[in-house]
C-alpha cells in the first residue's frame, strides 16, 4: 500500500506585511517515481498556490534546487521520496539570503564569490584569431574538468561551520573554484598572487576540515583533494613570502 | 503602484544564457552601459544542459582531417532540409572555429587530440596523428560528414556557460537576475526597453535603452513532455509577438531529439550515438540500420525520431514502467571507462532518476520536444523584423541557422556565434543611435502591466485556473501537434488552443499575489505562451508539406515550388489566431536536393 506523505515546509515571505516564520504541513499519497520536483510542484498547483522555491533543469545539473530535506543540504530535483522517511522537512539553505519560503538567494553570493576570487583566465596574451589554440595535454584538460564540474548550488556552503559563522569564508565551493583556475596552465597567475586572494582565513586556511562538504556535494566533487591542493600551494606561498621577508598579514 | 525603479542604459539584453552573455560582452567591449535581465542566475540557464558539443570544423581529430566550413555549411544546410538562410549558414561556420578557440583561450578545458591508434566501439579504426596531438579534438555526431563536434566530456554547455560568465564578472557587466521582461516599451516603430517584474519582490521596473537584445532561449515547455528546463516558456518571443508588430519565423520547425528518457524526459545526449551507442527495440535488435543503412543511428534528429516512432507503431516497442511505449539506448559496448569519463553526465542522470548503470543497463528513451527552430524573425545581422533597435539571439531567434532541423551541436555553437556576430552589429547601431524617451508611453506601458496584475489578483476577468490551463495546453500540444502531423489533427488542436486562449484571458489568482508570488508569475506567461503555442500548431496546419522536423502524414513530400518558404506569424491586437505571412528563402549557396538521408533515400523498412 502506498505511505502517506506529509511535508513539513518552512513558510515565510518576506515581502509580505505581517508575515511570521512558520512551518506547513501537506499531506499526500506518495506514487511512483516521486521526486521532489514533483511533490513541490504538486502542492503548489493544487494545494497552495503561494509556496515560492526554485527549480531550473529539474535534470541535476543546474544547482538551483539546492534545500534542506530532513536536515542535508540536497538537490530536491534528484531526492527521490522513497528513501526519504514519510514525514519529510524542508527548509531553505541556511547563509544564503531568504528570498521567500524555500527560495534563497545563491545568484548574488556566487557573483560576489567570483568577483572577490577573481575567478576568470589571467594572462597577458592578446587572442589571435588566426592563430591555433595552444596546446594541451588532454589529461590536464580532463582535470581541469574535474573542479569545474561544480554547479554553485550552495550545498557545501549550507553545511559548513565556517561558512554559518564567518560571512565572508568561501567555503568549499570558492577554494574548489580557485583551485581549477590554480591547475590551468592558461592562468598565469602566480602562488603569490593567489595567496593574495585565498591564502587567509576567508580562504583555504579558514576551512577546519570537517569535510562535510565533500560527504554531501551533489555532483561528487573530490572537495577534499580539491581543498588539501589549494591550502598545500599555499601554505608553500606563505612560506616562501615569509622567507622573502614579505611580512603576512 | 508605479515602476519601483527606472535603468536606463545603451544596451538592454534580455536572457543571460550564452547567446545573450556573449552578445553583451560584444557590446560592452566596444564601451557601451550593458544591463542583463534574467529570470535566474546566469550560470543556471539553459545553456548550461547541452551536453554533446559544439560543432567546428577544426579538422585535428583523425575523422576529422580534411574538414573546412564549406563543408560545416553543407552538412548544416542539408540538415535544415533547405530552410535555413544559407547566408547566414555561411558566416556562422566561417566564424566558429574562431569561437571554439576563443572559447579555449578564455578557460574552456576543451578534450584533446591524443595520438595514436584507436578502436571505437562503433568499429571505426582511426589512428590520431602526432603533429595534432594537444589540439582540440572532436566526436562524431548526427547528420554530418567530419567529426567535428568539440567537447568537454558530455558537460560542454555547462562549460562553456560559466567560462563565458568569468568574462562578464571580469569586465564587471551589469546583471539582474530574477527579474522578468513582461512587456516590450515601443512607440509604434522603435522600442525603447522593457518594463520587468522583480521575481524578489514583485515590484515593476522600467528598463530604457537604445538597444533591446532578446536572448531567452527556446519555448519547449509549450509542451507537457520536452527536455527544456522549467524556465523554458518562450517569454521573449511572447512579449515581442504580443506588440502586434514583430513576426515569429518558421514556428511549426519543432526539434524531438530522439533520446530524452522517460518518464523524466531528460535528455541523453547525441553524443551516445556519436560515440557508438546503438538503439534497440523489444527484440533486442538494433533496428537503425534497416531504415537508414548508411547514417544509422546517425541520421539527422528528426529522421532519427520518426524512424522510432515508426518502429514503435510497427509493434515493435517496448512497454515498461519508465513508458507506454518507449525504446532502448545501448552504450554498454563502449565499456565502463568510456561511459563515465565520456558520457558521465547522462550517466549521472540514468543513475539519479531510473537507477540505471548505463555501462551495463539498458536507458528507456524516446523522442522528445527538444528544440525551438522558429522564433523571432530577425535578419541576417540580428535585427528583428518590425521595431528599430530590437534585436534576438540563439534559440529565441529565428536567425535562421536551423531551417526546419537544427543539427546536433550547430546550437551550442549557433549561441556564442551569433552573440559574437550580432553583438557587434548591436553594437555598431547602439553607437549611432540616439534614442527619445516619452516618459508618458512608458508609464502607460507600466500601467498597462499594472491593470494585467490587479485584474489576475481581483479576479474581475474570470476565475480560471493557471496551471490547469498550462497544462492543457502541453497536453494538446502532445496530441495533436507532435511528430507526426495530419490535417485534421491539427486542426482540433488549434480549436483546442484557441479554446484555451479565450480562458487564459480569464485567469483569476487563487492567491494573493503578493510579493514574489510564483502564481502571478505563471498566471502572466499563460496568455503569451499559448499565442506561441497557436503559432507552432496554426503553421503547422498551414504548411502543407513535409520539411525537415515538421512532418505530415497527408503532404509527405518536401514541395520546393510552393513552400520553399519561411512563415511570419503575426498576432494582431484582438485576434485569436495568428496572421500568417510568407517570404521567400534563397539558395545562393547550395540549391535544394536529396538530404542522401532519410525517407526520401532510404524509403521505408519492409515488414519483417
Amino acid at each position: 500500500m502506498a505511505r502517506q506523505l506529509t511535508f513539513s515546509i518552512f513558510r515565510y515571505n518576506p515581502n509580505k506585511p505581517g508575515d511570521k516564520p512558520r512551518m506547513q504541513e501537506y499531506s499526500f499519497e506518495e506514487f511512483e517515481g516521486l521526486t521532489m520536483f514533483v511533490a513541490l510542484n504538486k502542492i503548489r498547483e493544487e494545494m497552495d498556490p503561494t509556496l515560492m522555491f526554485d527549480f531550473v533543469c529539474r535534470a541535476a545539473i543546474c544547482g538551483s534546487c539546492a534545500m534542506m530535506i530532513n536536515g542535508r543540504p540536497r538537490l530536491a530535483c534528484k531526492t527521490m521520496t522513497i528513501n526519504l522517511p514519510s514525514r519529510i522537512t524542508v527548509m531553505p539553505l541556511p547563509v544564503f539570503k531568504l528570498i521567500g519560503d524555500l527560495s534563497v538567494d545563491t545568484g548574488t553570493w556566487f557573483r560576489n564569490l567570483q568577483v572577490k576570487t577573481e575567478s576568470w583566465i589571467h594572462t597577458n596574451k592578446k587572442f589571435d584569431p588566426n592563430a591555433l589554440e595552444v596546446r594541451m595535454e588532454n589529461k590536464i584538460a580532463e582535470q581541469i574538468y574535474e573542479p569545474e564540474r561544480c554547479v554553485e548550488c550552495g550545498c557545501c556552503v549550507a553545511t559548513c561551520v565556517t561558512a554559518n559563522i564567518r560571512e565572508d569564508f568561501i567555503g568549499a565551493t570558492g577554494i574548489n573554484r580557485v583551485s581549477r583556475f590554480m591547475m590551468d596552465p592558461r592562468d598565469e597567475r602566480s602562488d603569490a598572487e593567489y595567496y593574495e586572494v585565498v591564502g587567509n582565513e576567508d580562504g583555504a586556511f579558514g576551512c577546519v576540515g570537517l569535510m562535510a562538504c565533500a560527504d554531501l556535494c551533489p555532483m561528487e566533487i573530490p572537495l577534499q583533494t580539491q581543498l588539501a591542493y589549494a591550502r598545500r600551494k599555499m601554505a608553500a606561498a606563505g612560506l616562501k613570502l615569509q622567507f622573502a621577508g614579505v611580512k603576512i598579514s | 503602484m508605479s515602476a519601483k525603479h527606472t535603468h536606463i542604459s545603451d544596451v538592454l539584453v534580455v536572457g543571460a544564457g550564452l547567446a545573450a552573455e556573449r552578445s553583451a560582452i560584444e557590446a560592452a567591449e566596444q564601451g557601451l552601459s550593458v544591463i542583463i535581465l534574467s529570470l535566474i542566475p546566469p550560470r543556471r540557464s539553459h545553456s548550461t544542459a547541452a551536453q554533446g558539443g559544439m560543432q567546428a570544423s577544426l579538422g585535428n581529430v583523425a575523422m576529422g582531417l580534411g574538414d573546412n566550413p564549406r563543408i560545416h555549411l553543407e552538412d548544416t544546410i542539408k540538415g535544415s532540409d533547405w530552410g535555413c538562410d544559407q547566408e547566414v549558414a555561411k558566416a556562422f561556420c566561417d566564424t566558429v572555429p574562431i569561437m571554439i578557440r576563443q572559447l579555449d583561450a578564455w578557460g574552456v578545458p576543451w578534450n584533446r587530440v591524443t595520438a595514436g591508434k584507436k578502436k571505437y566501439a562503433s568499429g571505426v579504426e582511426t589512428e590520431d596523428l602526432k603533429e595534432k596531438e594537444g589540439l582540440i579534438t572532436a566526436r562524431d555526431f548526427g547528420g554530418v560528414a567530419k567529426w567535428r563536434c568539440c567537447y568537454t566530456a558530455d558537460g560542454t554547455g555547462h562549460t562553456v556557460m560559466f567560462v563565458v560568465d568569468t568574462v562578464v564578472c571580469k569586465m564587471g557587466i551589469t546583471v539582474h537576475d530574477r527579474m522578468e521582461a513582461i512587456s516590450l516599451i515601443h512607440d509604434g516603430e522603435t522600442c525603447l526597453g522593457v518594463v520587468a517584474r522583480d521575481l524578489r519582490t514583485g515590484d515593476l521596473n522600467v528598463y530604457l535603452a537604445k538597444s533591446t537584445v532578446i536572448g531567452t532561449g527556446g519555448a519547449g515547455r509549450i509542451y507537457a513532455a520536452s527536455t527544456n528546463a522549467v524556465i523554458c516558456e518562450g517569454t521573449g518571443g511572447a512579449i515581442c509577438l504580443n506588440t502586434g508588430l514583430v513576426p515569429l519565423g518558421n514556428m511549426e520547425a519543432v526539434q524531438f531529439h530522439p533520446t530524452g528518457m522517460p518518464p523524466v524526459w531528460i535528455l541523453m545526449t547525441e553524443g551516445a550515438r556519436g560515440d557508438g551507442g546503438y538503439l534497440l527495440d523489444k527484440n533486442m535488435h538494433r533496428f537503425m540500420p534497416d531504415y537508414e543503412p548508411k547514417k544509422k543511428e546517425l541520421a539527422s534528429r528528426d529522421v532519427v525520431s520518426r524512424r522510432m516512432i515508426q518502429h514503435i507503431r510497427a509493434g515493435y516497442g517496448i512497454q515498461s514502467k519508465y513508458a507506454p511505449q518507449h525504446l532502448w539506448l545501448d552504450i554498454r559496448h563502449l565499456g565502463r571507462k568510456w561511459v563515465w569519463n565520456n558520457l558521465r553526465e547522462i550517466s549521472n542522470i540514468a543513475m539519479n532518476f531510473n537507477g540505471l548503470d548505463p555501462a551495463k543497463d539498458l536507458v528507456p528513451v524516446l523522442p522528445t520536444q527538444h528544440y525551438t527552430m522558429g522564433g523571432i524573425r530577425t535578419n541576417k545581422n540580428g535585427f528583428a523584423y518590425g521595431l528599430k533597435g530590437l534585436f534576438a539571439i540563439g534559440e529565441a531567434a529565428c536567425w535562421d541557422l536551423h531551417g526546419f532541423n537544427r543539427l546536433g551541436g550547430n546550437s551550442l555553437a549557433e549561441t556564442v556565434t551569433a552573440g559574437f556576430l550580432v553583438g557587434k552589429e548591436v553594437a555598431k547601431y547602439t553607437l549611432g543611435a540616439t534614442q527619445k524617451f516619452d516618459y508618458k508611453l512608458v508609464e502607460g506601458f507600466v500601467k498597462q502591466e499594472e491593470e494585467r496584475i490587479n485584474n489576475l489578483i481581483s479576479g474581475r476577468n474570470g476565475k480560471e485556473n493557471a496551471y490547469e490551463i498550462k497544462e492543457a495546453m502541453g497536453q494538446a500540444m502532445m496530441d495533436h501537434v507532435h511528430i507526426f502531423r495530419t490535417g485534421p489533427a491539427l486542426q482540433e488542436g488549434v480549436t483546442k488552443l484557441q479554446e484555451l486562449y479565450r480562458r487564459s484571458l480569464k485567469i483569476g489568482l487563487r492567491s494573493s499575489g503578493q510579493g514574489a508570488n510564483p502564481e502571478l508569475a505563471q498566471a502572466l506567461r499563460m496568455p503569451g505562451m499559448i499565442r506561441m503555442a497557436l503559432c507552432v500548431a496554426y503553421g503547422a496546419l498551414m504548411r502543407t508539406e513535409s520539411s525537415g522536423s515538421h512532418s505530415r502524414e497527408d503532404f509527405p513530400k518536401r514541395d520546393d515550388v510552393n513552400w520553399l518558404k519561411r512563415t511570419l506569424a503575426y498576432w494582431k491586437p484582438g485576434a485569436d489566431l495568428p496572421t500568417l505571412d510568407y517570404e521567400p528563402v534563397a539558395t545562393p549557396h547550395m540549391p535544394p536536393g536529396d538530404r542522401g538521408y532519410g525517407e526520401a533515400t532510404a524509403g521505408p523498412k519492409a515488414a519483417k
